[in-house]
């Protein structure tokens, strides 16, 4: 049965002179390798030089904070909700008074937990997230000893207001169409809201 | 034999030990170099300038890591094969003419430590006794995948052997002596004896490649079956001496082809330059190096082509196909002496 | 000077391996002194300036056959086995027949002329050519008959592997 109309039919026919001589392969095989001696090399040299990234690569996450400095956190869960490595998890808390420039909405995350051993990059807590706090970034998720440490924390995951993480980056037309779609209402009512 | 003439070939046997040491390790990173190339990669390129201290930090590498002697294991015999394995493929390098020689004066130091007149059986039986450092090496391992590794090497060996110097007689009979020294000055005169004897070459150079235990014949390291042949239970500087020492191999025998079938230190027109003695041995001597690395790029270039023949091929390349050819290759090199009247 | 100094530590090696062969308990180690015991003799044929004989006895006795011994040893791991006790009629033929065989070696030492170590008189017999023309001359004949009989050999062995390889397929 074809399965395939790429398949080969295998024949076993008797080997010519040629081929049963054996060198004429070997020298075919060996003028293919002695090209590659003049190839363009593929590695790249790495804590020198840098493998370019796609526009829209999705590395470590960040969770975002708006320009008064404030948490845009609200710790509503459609991000875990929407994972579906299940890798986040996260406590909610209720913002006492004098907490107002710490965070946007009166609840916030009190423990915010993404397990990157679990992560599969695929973005969509980015796209489910109503209120633009979680993005992925550029950043590569560094290696570490102990499974423990792959557990980033608020610590790790909250950019500081000193060093604020680009994500503009990643958001070039295409996703904006995409997030600007009628499926993501949310989007399309902060954008409207930001125009 | 003078005092001056004993301390010479003190002094080249050191030479000679030291540069087939160097080379060796230096065609490791080269080996590396050049597999990274054929592959589109880079290869070393971190320890100094172009990874050329490479050799230098796996030598390091090798040397301090854990040595491990398996409990079960002959201890003695166990230190014993790989020393001898080390020490048959260094002793090869002595009977090999690396240039004219050295007029000083009234003397002239050849640049040879010894020109034995049986220069090529001496070649032979080292290469033949090579063997033990792999089996007893295998066998004392005390571990099955060990001395099946080891039987293979040594079946490998001792039947590539019978080809091998099959092939020789045929280059014995055309230049009529067994001093490599005569064989190379004799190639001075003509053409370089793979002219005559391209069939003989060609069988030489595969049984070298089954000889030195290379690619497409490395099954006695076949890691897929054998988990690492006769090694297995190594570690440390030991193990390190065999991959060595299978680099010894591999320089020595690229010497002996060029010497053989290539006019060693010769090179066309050579007198016509108008050279001292002198500088014309050095230009010599830096042909022969030429030469040795021009077959070394072939070693190691067909190592990172062809995939590793299934042992039955192996079996019946050496002893059905090899064999015949190079008895054919004595007739008909005996039937064109007789006819072209050069029977002596 | 030096010659004569080698060729008592050979000597020792030589007699020192051979009576190590036959008293290891283990075939391996047998096989390994005997293999010792060869590269002595060897020795002692360089210093008698035989190095074509040399050659040949390393190339042929230490690279090749007992290459196949040991071969053969590992393989069916015999250090395992137990060697069956002998009737003592049979340990006495092998003695008489070993006395019988020193008798042989010993006449055969004595009629001999040179056996001393002289590196300076060059023993035409150790030689390429003189072995050669020997060989091939002289004793074509012999020479001849004794490969015909390593022919009948190869022969009953390859019938006899063939014989059994019937047998079991059957």
């Amino acid at each position: 049965m074809q399965l395939t109309n790429r398949s080969i039919q295998v024949v076993k026919k008797e080997l010519t002179l040629s081929e049963r001589l054996y060198f004429p392969a070997i020298l075919k095989g060996m003028l293919i390798t002695l090209s590659h001696l003049f190839k363009r090399k593929a590695t790249i040299k790495y804590p020198e030089q840098d493998r370019e990234l796609a526009a829209v690569y999705r590395g470590q996450h960040v969770l975002k904070r708006d320009d008064a400095g404030a948490e845009r956190c609200t710790a509503c869960g459609l991000c875990a909700v929407a994972c579906p490595a299940e890798a986040i998890t996260m406590e909610s808390a209720e913002r006492k008074k004098g907490e107002e420039g710490l965070y946007r909405e009166e609840k916030y995350a009190k423990i915010y937990e993404i397990n990157m051993l679990r992560c599969i990059f695929c973005g969509l807590c980015e796209d489910a997230c109503p209120k633009e706090a979680i993005f992925l970034t550029d950043r590569i998720v560094p290696s570490s000893f102990t499974r423990g440490e792959e557990v980033f924390g608020k610590d790790i995951l909250v950019e500081s207001m000193t060093e604020r993480v680009d994500v503009s980056k990643r958001q070039t037309p295409e996703v904006l169409s995409f997030k600007n779609d009628k499926k993501h209402k949310h989007n399309q009512t902060y954008l409207d809201r930001k125009n | 034999m003078t005092d001056s003439m004993l301390i010479y070939k003190i002094i080249l046997c050191v030479i000679v030990f030291a540069v087939s040491l160097g080379a060796a390790a230096y065609m490791t990173w080269g080996e590396r170099k050049l597999a990274a190339w054929l592959q589109d990669r880079v290869g070393p390129n971190r320890a100094g300038p172009l990874g050329l201290l490479q050799p230098i930090a796996d030598g390091i590498k090798m040397i301090f890591k854990e040595e491990m002697i398996p409990t079960h294991s002959n201890r003695w015999l166990f230190i014993l094969g790989p020393s001898f394995f080390m020490l048959c493929a260094c002793m090869t390098g002595v009977v090999i003419p690396w240039g004219a020689g050295w007029q000083s004066g009234e003397t002239l130091y050849p640049m040879q430590v010894t020109d034995i007149n049986i220069g090529l059986l001496y070649l032979l039986s080292v290469v033949s006794i090579g063997v033990y450092g792999v089996m007893i090496g295998g066998w004392a391992s005390n571990n099955k995948f060990a001395l099946l590794g080891a039987l293979r090497a040594s079946s490998q060996m001792i039947s590539y052997e019978v080809a091998m110097g099959m092939a020789l007689i045929a280059l014995v009979m055309m230049t009529g002596t067994l001093s490599l020294k005569e064989i190379v000055a004799q190639q001075d005169a003509g053409f370089a004896n793979v002219v005559y004897q391209p069939l003989g070459f060609i069988i030489f150079l595969i049984c070298a490649f089954a000889e030195t235990n290379r690619a497409p014949f490395d099954l006695p390291e076949c890691e897929s079956e054998l988990v690492g042949g006769y090694h297995t239970e190594y570690s440390s500087m030991k193990l390190g001496f065999y991959l060595f020492a299978e680099y010894i191999n591999m320089f020595i025998s690229s010497a002996i082809m060029a010497s053989l079938y290539f006019g060693g230190y010769n090179f066309p027109f050579q007198h016509e330059l108008g050279l001292d003695g002198n500088v014309l041995t050095a230009v010599q001597t830096a042909v022969f190096f030429g030469k040795i690395l021009m077959f070394i790029f072939l070693f190691m270039w067909i190592r990172w082509t062809l995939p590793r023949f299934r042992y039955d091929q192996l079996m019946n390349l050496g002893w059905k196909v090899l064999l015949p050819l190079a008895i054919a290759n004595i007739i008909i090199t005996g039937f064109v002496m007789l006819f072209t009247g050069k029977l002596g | 000077m030096l010659t004569e100094y080698a060729f008592w530590l050979l000597s020792f090696i030589a007699i020192f391996s051979g009576i190590a062969t036959i008293i290891s308990k283990n075939p391996v180690y047998s096989v390994l002194y005997l293999i010792l015991t060869f590269f002595s003799i060897a020795g002692h044929y360089f210093l008698m300036n035989a190095q074509f004989l040399a050659a040949v006895h390393i190339i042929v006795y230490a690279g090749a056959i007992m290459v196949l011994f040991l071969y053969v040893i590992m393989m069916l791991n015999l250090n395992q086995l137990e060697i069956e006790k002998r009737s003592n009629i049979l340990k006495m033929l092998a003695v008489a027949s070993a006395g019988l065989l020193l008798v042989i070696l010993s006449g055969a030492a004595h009629s001999a002329d040179a056996l001393t170590a002289n590196p300076n008189k060059v023993t035409p017999a150790g030689m390429v050519e003189d072995l050669g023309i020997a060989l091939y001359r002289h004793y074509l004949l012999p020479f001849e008959l004794a490969s015909i009989l390593f022919l009948a050999a190869m022969v009953g062995a390859v019938y006899l592997s063939k014989k059994n390889l019937n047998e079991t397929q059957a």
